[in-house]
């Protein structure tokens, strides 16, 4: 293969995180909503737990993105 | 059609160089002391004429203080209020950074990774000497988890001390790719609806909406994650754990 087919696939491959990204901030988003489904009051304390753990998992996809955008134009 | 990537160049507005050093007046110079003033002379009309019913303004500042402090409460607990200052600062120029970076045609000094390693580093410097300071050569035991069996000191200790070198790294490259990668964002819709034309150009740019009031979030979280993990650092020089 040539140099730049193989760093488009590279690239291309750097954003596979994105899969474990999407699975946890699911996961986040739905233990978050069922909890306040059986518990409002609780939404409170949750909230800004809720908006850190979902901050730092987010970051993680950002991460991937950034090494993809390396490997194109680095 | 410009560059998405354009927008965060660095231009000199009054070239300058010192020994051979370049220090030139830049754009992202231009805006840090935008976002210096900006803060201070926010706090400043919000204080100064404060009355017990709390104006418009008044609120915004009182809110404000009473989110960092209780972040500073919560998170170190009673030791943790002389360092309420440094905490605050920190969120000061961050939220700033990010948020007049969402103003059209301006300069987001925070999706520079020399900007963000170097409030990090900053920071990371400061809370080592300060454990070191407090606690002497007792702040190493951070690397040495309590109750640890012998057997598993040669395979743990490494760990925990890369672990605690690698913070200052993922603290401001978090901060750098999201303002970095939002904005890229935003500007590769907007070329989408450029090149569209005009008719279907409408779609991408009902999405960039929704974008840009998504990067308000973002700008804001990640200010706050900043800060609130600078606050985790912290606890762990004060207290060791």
């Amino acid at each position: 293969m040539e140099l730049e087919s193989v760093k488009l696939l590279a690239a291309a491959l750097a954003l596979l995180p994105l899969f474990g990204v999407g699975l946890g901030l699911g996961m986040i988003f739905s233990s978050y909503n069922e909890a306040v489904g059986r518990n409002p009051s609780s939404a409170e304390i949750l909230d800004k737990k809720f908006f850190l753990t979902f901050a730092l998992t987010e970051a993680l996809a950002i991460f991937a993105l950034v090494v993809s955008l390396i490997i194109l134009f680095g | 059609m410009a560059d998405p990537l354009k927008q965060f160049e660095i231009k000199p507005i009054i070239p300058f160089e010192l020994a051979g050093v370049d220090i030139s007046f830049t754009n992202s110079a231009l805006w840090m002391g935008i976002a210096v003033i900006t803060s201070i002379l926010f706090m400043m009309i919000a204080t100064r004429k404060t009355t017990m019913v709390p104006g418009r303004i008044q609120v915004i500042a009182e809110s404000m203080y009473e989110f960092i402090a209780s972040m500073v409460r919560d998170n170190i607990g009673s030791k943790g209020r002389e360092y309420f200052p440094l905490i605050f600062t920190i969120f000061m120029i961050v939220l700033m950074g990010n948020m007049l970076g969402m103003i059209p045609y301006s300069f987001t000094f925070t999706s520079h990774i020399a900007v963000t390693l170097g409030l990090a580093l900053a920071m990371f410097i400061f809370i080592t000497i300060l454990g070191f300071v407090k606690h002497g050569t007792h702040f190493l035991s951070l690397f040495c988890p309590a109750g640890l069996p012998w057997a598993l000191k040669p395979l743990i200790i490494p760990i925990e001390v890369l672990s605690y070198l690698i913070r200052p790294i993922t603290l401001s490259v978090r901060l750098f790719a999201n303002m970095m990668a939002g904005h890229l964002i935003l500007k590769v819709f907007a070329g989408f609806s450029v090149a569209m034309g005009v008719t279907l150009g409408i779609l991408p740019m009902f999405f960039n909406v929704a974008l840009i009031g998504f990067e308000f979030l973002i700008a804001f979280l990640q200010a706050y994650v900043f800060t609130i993990l600078s606050c985790i650092y912290l606890k762990d020089a004060i207290e060791l754990h």
